[in-house]
């Protein structure tokens, strides 16, 4: 018997063990092998998520098991492209983001948008463009708004070594099954007091500022982001998921400061998302001349702050040589 | 020649004292500051890069921001160590950051770009958690802050690239235990707490084996 054939079952029991004994398996335990279990009770690793009942927990195959192979090839260059997205996918990204980012590990870790967590949602209405998208034209949608670029053509090599990557993170996931540690944990998760520019600004300068720069532009080694900026000209644009305060306030919480996620306040969380996306960003790609017109279109809601004004700012406004 | 230049930085002491202070760190490293702190050059070579048994660190081409908040917390306690001690509570202010500054502009000697230590498997535990890290335990790869190859970016997070694995293992440790905690946010007591004296090792071998760019070249 093979030691991953060995581990699967003993992953399995131990989940279900945890969940017998009304206590969720560590992380450390959850995720070493790929494993599906329905845990009874809210498995509540992050106390401001409100767990459905029958939460799934899956845990991603590890690296090590990528196959030889022309494959397991694909797998890694989809990797590849997931970690280093400008040197791998140069032709597509209009900034020094990677997808890795904002999916941390590489795109499996649960509570940081993992690939795992998203692969089997798709095919899926989505209310961002009307219509129904697939996974390949929900990853063009992060070239063209997180990356700021361009969206590559579904048959590119990018976007099926992107495909073949997730797919193989989500093996024995189930489809069409929302997953526990899908997405940022944003479900329930309100800001106790409306979030304050000023104050972000203080949560800021004390967690942010060391890896991110007093000025949010991150850090950079031969002209690679070791750590990436929060606005400005090389960041996001308008149109990213990260610039609705819902998705960056739950994103920070969970993940933020590196390696010490779960550390901020609910408050300090959203308030620091408000501080980050109260700065400009380059412009929404879908601006059609207005600011205003642009927000009543595409960024209606309280968690943009395109298109408002923040410290005599209009957000979103196009600036002159531009 | 020779003599005016030593007449010049003699007139200079006694007519700009902080001024000509500030620009003797070479003769500092080598002769230490007479007031107690020892030359840097016994430990750390001239070169500000020797590599000896005992684990000394690189000084050359590291942050100067970095290696002044280093003294600062030498002599304050905040990384205790017993050889550093005596050295940076015996050094001025002004002095600490002239040497600082001049550590900072040491080129990497040659050495660095091969380094004398093999190259540790690319699957092993070291290499891992290097540049993949082990998330089921919150720990990031080390890459992750120290940059791709441990080169070092700012002046908070120094170049572990070819730095001694004795020095690399020691400092782990001493986070461990507390006896340095000088790290911003505690990332670093944080992470080291979840490392076992076996991973501290590979980990620390992988860096040491990490080759640097070639001389004058600042990472």
């Amino acid at each position: 018997m093979s030691p991953r054939a060995i581990r699967f079952p003993a992953m399995l029991a131990l989940v279900l063990l945890a969940a017998c004994t009304s206590k969720p398996p560590t992380k450390s335990a959850a995720r070493k092998t790929p494993a599906v279990a329905t845990t009874t009770r809210s498995a509540a690793a992050r106390p401001a998520v409100a767990a459905k009942p029958t939460a799934l927990v899956f845990v991603p195959p590890p690296e090590s098991a990528i196959p030889a192979g022309p494959l397991g090839d694909v797998i890694r260059q989809g990797r590849a492209i997931f970690t280093d997205t400008p040197a791998h996918a140069k032709a597509y990204v209009g900034n020094g983001l990677s997808c890795s980012n904002c999916h941390l590990d590489a795109g499996r870790l649960a509570n940081s948008a993992p690939l795992w967590g998203a692969y089997g949602m798709y095919p899926q209405y989505r209310k961002k463009n009307g219509q129904v998208n697939t996974f390949g034209e929900r990853l063009q949608g992060c070239f063209e708004f997180s990356m700021n670029g361009k969206a590559p053509p579904l048959d590119s090599a990018e976007m099926v070594a992107l495909q073949t990557y997730a797919w193989w993170l989500s093996k024995g996931a189930p489809v069409g099954v929302e997953l526990k540690g899908a997405g940022y944990p944003k479900r329930g998760f309100k800001p106790p007091q409306a979030p304050d520019y000023t104050r972000g600004e203080t949560v800021f300068k004390k967690n942010c500022a060391l890896c991110h720069g007093d000025d949010g532009q991150g850090q950079q080694v031969a002209g690679r982001n070791v750590f990436p900026p929060l606005w400005g000209p090389q960041s996001f644009n308008w149109g990213a998921g990260m610039h609705q305060l819902d998705n960056a306030a739950a994103f920070i919480k969970a993940n933020m400061p590196f390696s010490r996620g779960d550390t901020l306040s609910d408050q300090d969380a959203w308030d620091v998302a408000m501080y980050m996306d109260a700065h400009e960003r380059p412009q929404d790609p879908r601006f059609n001349g207005s600011v205003s017109e642009t927000r009543k279109k595409y960024h209606d809601t309280p968690m943009s702050l395109y298109g408002t004004e923040v410290n005599g700012h209009l957000l979103g406004a196009p600036t002159s040589g531009h | 020649m020779h003599r005016c230049l030593s007449l010049f930085i003699v007139f200079g002491a006694f007519a700009l004292p902080l001024t000509a202070h500030a620009t003797d760190a070479a003769t500092i490293t080598r002769q230490g500051n007479g007031k107690g702190a020892a030359p840097c050059i016994a430990c750390h070579g001239v070169d500000g890069a020797v590599q000896t048994a005992a684990g000394n660190p690189r000084l050359a081409g590291l942050d100067a921001a970095y290696l002044q908040k280093q003294l600062d917390d030498f002599a304050s306690g905040a990384r205790d160590n017993a050889v550093m001690k005596p050295t940076a509570t015996a050094l001025g202010e002004d002095e600490r950051q002239a040497l600082a500054l001049y550590y900072s502009k040491l080129p990497l000697p040659p050495a660095l770009a091969k380094p004398t230590t093999p190259m540790p498997a690319i699957d092993g535990v070291g290499a891992v958690l290097a540049t993949r890290g082990d998330w089921g335990r919150d720990i990031p790869g080390c890459v992750q802050c120290h940059a791709p190859g441990g080169v070092g970016v700012g002046a908070h997070f120094p170049p572990l690239a070819g730095q001694p694995a004795a020095y690399i293992e020691a400092q782990l440790k001493a986070w461990q235990n507390g006896a340095r905690h000088n790290d911003p946010l505690q990332l670093m007591q944080h992470l080291s707490r979840a490392l076992s004296a076996q991973e501290i090792d590979a980990v620390a071998s992988w860096f040491a084996a990490q080759p640097l760019p070639a001389a004058g070249a600042t990472p």
